[in-house]
């Protein structure tokens, strides 16, 4: 047995542990500031199309989003298949456009509200027949600025 | 004092820092939201609905169907070509009388210059693709981005973004950017 007890006679001190939280700490600021809150849980599987001319939403407290796309798999029992709208946590219909934007539009202060702009975000594989049904109700619903979501595509 | 406190130990920082950041990672997203931007229309009731007449050279019509192919001004073109014949459109750089109209009009910085008088009309089916909409979109507003920036760098030597605002409506004037998008309709292929 003393054959192995020797090995222990000089032993490396051992790492300092002291600026750990330190460190951490840095990485939780980082998150903290170049993330953003997610707004809502999907209920829909978007996947954005591409394009090259974007311009940034850049004031996110003026942003009402309208989500378009396929119920994901849990949902499929109760929703269907085809694409579906989903507004704010819950899916909605059509007809629901227009008082999400008026309690949207109540949410704001006065000044804000001429500068609102709706974000759609829709599942490129969506038909057209809805996103023009959504457009034409937002145009009832006089909320005209409106900002097509989608990814960056590198110019070919 | 003849007691000291005990220091508090600060070996479960680094547990409580990390407990935190894992929280922010799962809860927050790091996507910043961009996309195409777009003015709609105001919304007109049937009745006062009143077809305005434009001429037909002034009008390039760009017809998406079902099937996601491109009619543009009665023939059929690739997606690739779109953004030259849009250009080509709004320029309209050797007078063509098959191509729009253009206006004398007082611009601030050019002086007086011919404005083309043409509009974009893109009308889409029911059933076409989203993903082929905003294609078609982003090739018509980047037409239009294009004329821009080539104007000025012509005349003010720096890319449009890099204007003065007044600078910037100069050039907005000449190349105003007029998508009209008609409700759709059944479009062919049916």
């Amino acid at each position: 047995m003393s054959k192995f007890r020797k090995k222990g006679g000089k032993e490396l001190p051992p790492i300092s542990t002291a600026s750990l939280p330190d460190i951490v700490f840095m990485l939780l600021f980082f998150f903290m500031v170049s993330t953003t809150m997610r707004e809502v849980t999907f209920m829909v599987d978007i996947k954005l199309p591409s394009a090259t001319e974007l311009t940034k939403l850049e004031k996110k407290s003026l942003v009402s989003y309208i989500y378009v796309g396929e119920p994901l798999p849990q949902f499929q029992k109760t929703f269907g298949v085809s694409s579906r709208i989903q507004l704010n946590d819950q899916f909605a219909n059509v007809g629901d456009i227009m008082d999400y934007i008026i309690a949207e539009r109540e949410a704001r202060s006065e000044a804000e509200r001429p500068m609102m702009i709706t974000s759609l975000k829709v599942d490129e594989n969506t038909k057209m027949g809805i996103v023009t049904d959504i457009k034409q109700e937002l145009r009832k619903s006089a909320a005209l600025h409106i900002n097509y979501s989608s990814r960056q595509r590198v110019e070919r | 004092m003849a007691r000291k406190v005990p220091e508090i130990p600060s070996a479960s920082l680094a547990d409580i820092a990390f407990m935190l950041l894992i929280f922010f990672l799962v809860t927050t997203t790091m996507d910043v939201d961009s996309g195409l931007e777009r003015r709609l229309p105001q919304w007109v009731e049937e009745e006062q609905q009143e077809d305005q007449q434009i001429k037909e050279r002034n009008v390039f019509v760009v017809l998406v169907n079902r099937n996601n192919d491109l009619l543009v001004g009665g023939d059929y073109e690739s997606l690739e070509n779109l953004r030259e014949r849009a250009k080509e459109f709004m320029a309209n750089p050797y007078d063509d009388p098959t191509l729009p109209e253009k206006e004398a009009q007082q611009v601030p910085h050019f002086g007086e210059v011919m404005v083309t008088k043409g509009v974009i009309s893109l009308r889409n089916d029911l059933d076409t693709r989203y993903g082929m909409y905003i294609a078609v979109q982003n090739e018509l507003v980047a037409a239009i981005n294009e004329l821009r920036d080539e104007l000025a760098k012509e005349k003010f030597g720096k890319a449009y973004n890099d204007l003065d605002i007044d600078q910037q409506d100069a050039i907005r004037e000449i190349y105003p950017s007029r998508i009209s998008e008609a409700e759709p309709k059944k479009v062919g292929g049916s």
